[in-house]
């Protein structure tokens, strides 16, 4: 019970002490900060500049050369401020704000549904072992032998009608979380077996008890850590799946998307594809940076 | 051993069987009759009872399956009569879209997909072994914050982005490469090799961002265990030590991890074949599935799992020399 009571309050303030002294976890946590605010406060913005994400605007494009955006830099101006879209002149900033949307809604309930069932799962299998623990291991085999992209792709493209957004966030998670559910059986395994669990069973603490009191604190950082790293990953699959054609459909806008549209106009337009493609980067790199920071404050809190 | 390894074919054999059911429930269930769109625009109801019945599609669910299942071994007849077409074992049908036998595509595309994989891998695993070992040896020097810091970049870069970027500096503004084109190694090598250079480049910057970060903490914690302060106190000189003693358990993880991932790329990079117009076989799933050609999936699904089941394998057995504490048990 100590292991767990004692630890939350000081080791979190020892971590955002430890993650407030390092400047890439500040930046990255500045920049997706900004991320979410544009997310966020999307419809303000296109209100604001009077662009909607799927407005048309002729003048801003030059019909004569093939619809190529007028004025450098992908026609960025005051009235565009990261520039049109060639051929319609959608506004870059209205459609990266409502993109953000998407992909952060996507990203942030593919991360909760995977945790939901690799910590539910991992935690089953690890607590009861025997014939549970192998009944859900083998599920966890099938599952990672599986080519998910294609099989992805696949399910997503043979299902045309329906919410696709709901449906991306239910393949990502059905695929994804047996990584996270392999640690959780593995610690649990180790809890298991340590003092203070079986003083607490000894003690006639309830499995519900068991299960929530002791051995879910414990798992918290290693947690806190993987569902971090893992949300880049999923930022990036959804992105991925939409460039291939098969996540979210137009005229909802989506980063992926706007990169795949970009592919036939890059050597002509450069900004057209660089936007969003650095909005991309710069979102994965923040959030993988800001796991990676995590995780060293939380080993450098273990080891002293 | 024998034992083991018996046990672990039975599982592998299970899992691929597992994989064939799941891949065929649902293209049984949920795609549109591949009938009409074989059959095209001048269709009668007669045309499409005729080709169900060639293509087995009239049949039961269970027995189109073994029937998918049987020919892979030992091959099997469409039609009957005068239309009777036999397709010799291996045979994973015919395509929807262009009647070629999908086995020959697969054969044929093969190769581009295994050069790329192979190109690749050489590539990643000498930048990011040989960067994480030099990361790890001058831990906290400038050099070791540099690569790590472009070790976290690099692994952040989705590869269709990277993808487009690099075609976009060096072959649009550079033009120091020509477009990706389809050049046997025989016809014309220089062309080939720069054909190949850009998907090796993009496919290699991801792992190798990911090797240099794991070879750098695994040699991080070898370098702190009891044996090596025992390899430096007998007094072996640094780069001794580092060679007979630090190297093996350091790069054991790493091994394991490479088989999986490389296993993983012989099935096809999708995206990386996708991007750059390449003939392999992640192109052949793509387009396969944009065109609903379910012969093809079915094909490009089981080839991947079945190269993923092969590398597990693999691994585990290579495993067991490399690092002499593992000793398999039959149980």
């Amino acid at each position: 019970m100590t292991v767990a009571a004692l630890s939350p309050a000081t080791s979190g303030r020892r971590v955002t002490h430890a993650l407030l002294r390092d400047r890439g976890a500040v930046l990255s946590t500045a920049f997706l900060a900004l991320i979410v605010l544009l997310a966020v406060f999307a419809p303000l913005i296109s209100a604001i500049t009077g662009h909607g994400p799927n407005d048309f605007d002729t003048a801003a494009i030059d019909t004569d050369l093939g619809g190529i955006p007028r004025g450098s830099l992908g026609g960025i101006s005051a009235e565009h401020l990261l520039g049109v879209e060639p051929q319609n002149g959608r506004d870059i900033l209205a459609r990266i704000a409502h993109g953000a949307r998407v992909s952060l809604l996507i990203a942030a309930s593919a991360t909760a549904l995977t945790t939901l069932l690799g910590v539910v799962l991992g935690m089953l299998a690890g607590f009861y072992q025997g014939w549970v623990d192998q009944v859900i291991c083998r599920v966890m085999d099938f599952l990672m032998a599986f080519p998910a992209l294609i099989f992805m792709i696949a399910i997503l493209s043979s299902l045309p009608q329906g919410n696709r957004s709901v449906l991306l966030v239910v393949v990502i998670s059905v695929f994804g979380w047996p990584y996270l559910a392999r640690v959780v059986r593995g610690q649990t395994m180790t809890l298991v077996n340590r003092e203070f669990v079986e003083a607490a069973r000894a003690s006639g603490a309830s499995t519900g008890a068991l299960v929530f009191k002791e051995i879910l604190p414990n798992l918290r950082s290693s947690l806190i850590v993987m569902v971090t790293l893992a949300v880049p990953g999923y930022v990036g699959t959804e992105a991925g799946l939409s460039f291939l054609g098969v996540g979210v459909t137009p005229p909802t806008p989506s980063w992926g998307q706007m990169i795949a549209g970009s592919v036939g106009w890059y050597a002509v337009d450069p900004m057209y594809f660089a936007i969003p493609g650095a909005f991309l980067f710069l979102t994965v790199l923040s959030l993988t940076v800001l796991g990676d920071r995590l995780r060293a404050a939380f080993d450098a809190g273990e080891a002293s | 051993m024998a034992r083991y390894v018996a046990g672990r074919l039975a599982g592998m054999v299970l899992i691929l069987f597992l994989v064939c059911l799941f891949t065929f429930i649902i293209f049984f269930a949920l795609q549109p009759d591949p009938a009409v769109m074989i059959c095209g625009k001048t269709c009668t109801p007669e045309r499409i009872d005729q080709i169900h019945s060639v293509l087995g599609l009239d049949e039961p669910f269970v027995g189109q399956f073994f029937g998918f299942l049987f020919g892979i071994f030992a091959g099997r007849d469409y039609g009957q009569g005068a239309n009777l077409v036999h397709c010799a074992g291996p045979c994973l049908g015919y395509s929807f879209q262009t009647g070629q036998s999908v086995w020959d595509m697969v054969v044929e595309r093969l190769p581009v997909s295994a050069t790329v994989a192979i190109g690749a891998a050489v590539l990643w695993l000498l930048i990011g072994i040989v960067a994480g070992l030099l990361s790890a040896v001058k831990e906290g020097t400038w050099w070791d914050r540099t690569a790590m810091g472009l070790a976290l970049g690099g692994s952040s870069i989705p590869n269709y982005v990277l993808a487009l970027a690099l075609q976009y500096v060096l072959v649009v503004q550079l033009q120091v490469l020509p477009f990706p084109q389809a050049v046997a190694f025989g016809d014309d090598p220089v062309v080939w090799f720069e054909s190949y250079l850009m998907p090796w480049l993009v496919l290699a910057t991801g792992y190798a961002c990911l090797y240099a970060r794991l070879t750098r903490a695994n040699v991080i914690d070898t370098l702190a265990e009891n044996f090596m302060r025992t390899a430096r106190s007998k007094g072996l000189s640094p780069a001794l030590t580092m060679r007979r003693h630090a190297l093996r358990p350091a790069l054991t993880p790493i091994a394991t991890i490479f088989g999986m991932d490389f296993a993983a790329l012989l099935g096809g990079a999708l995206i990386t074949e996708t991007v750059f117009g390449l003939n392999g076989v992640g192109k052949m799933a793509a387009d396969s599935i944009a065109k609903n050609d379910q012969p093809v999936i079915m094909a490009v699904t089981l080839l991947a799992a079945f190269f993923v089941v092969i590398g597990n394998l693999v691994v585990d057995l290579v495993y067991t020399r490399l690092d002499p504490r593992v000793r398999i048990t039959a149980q």
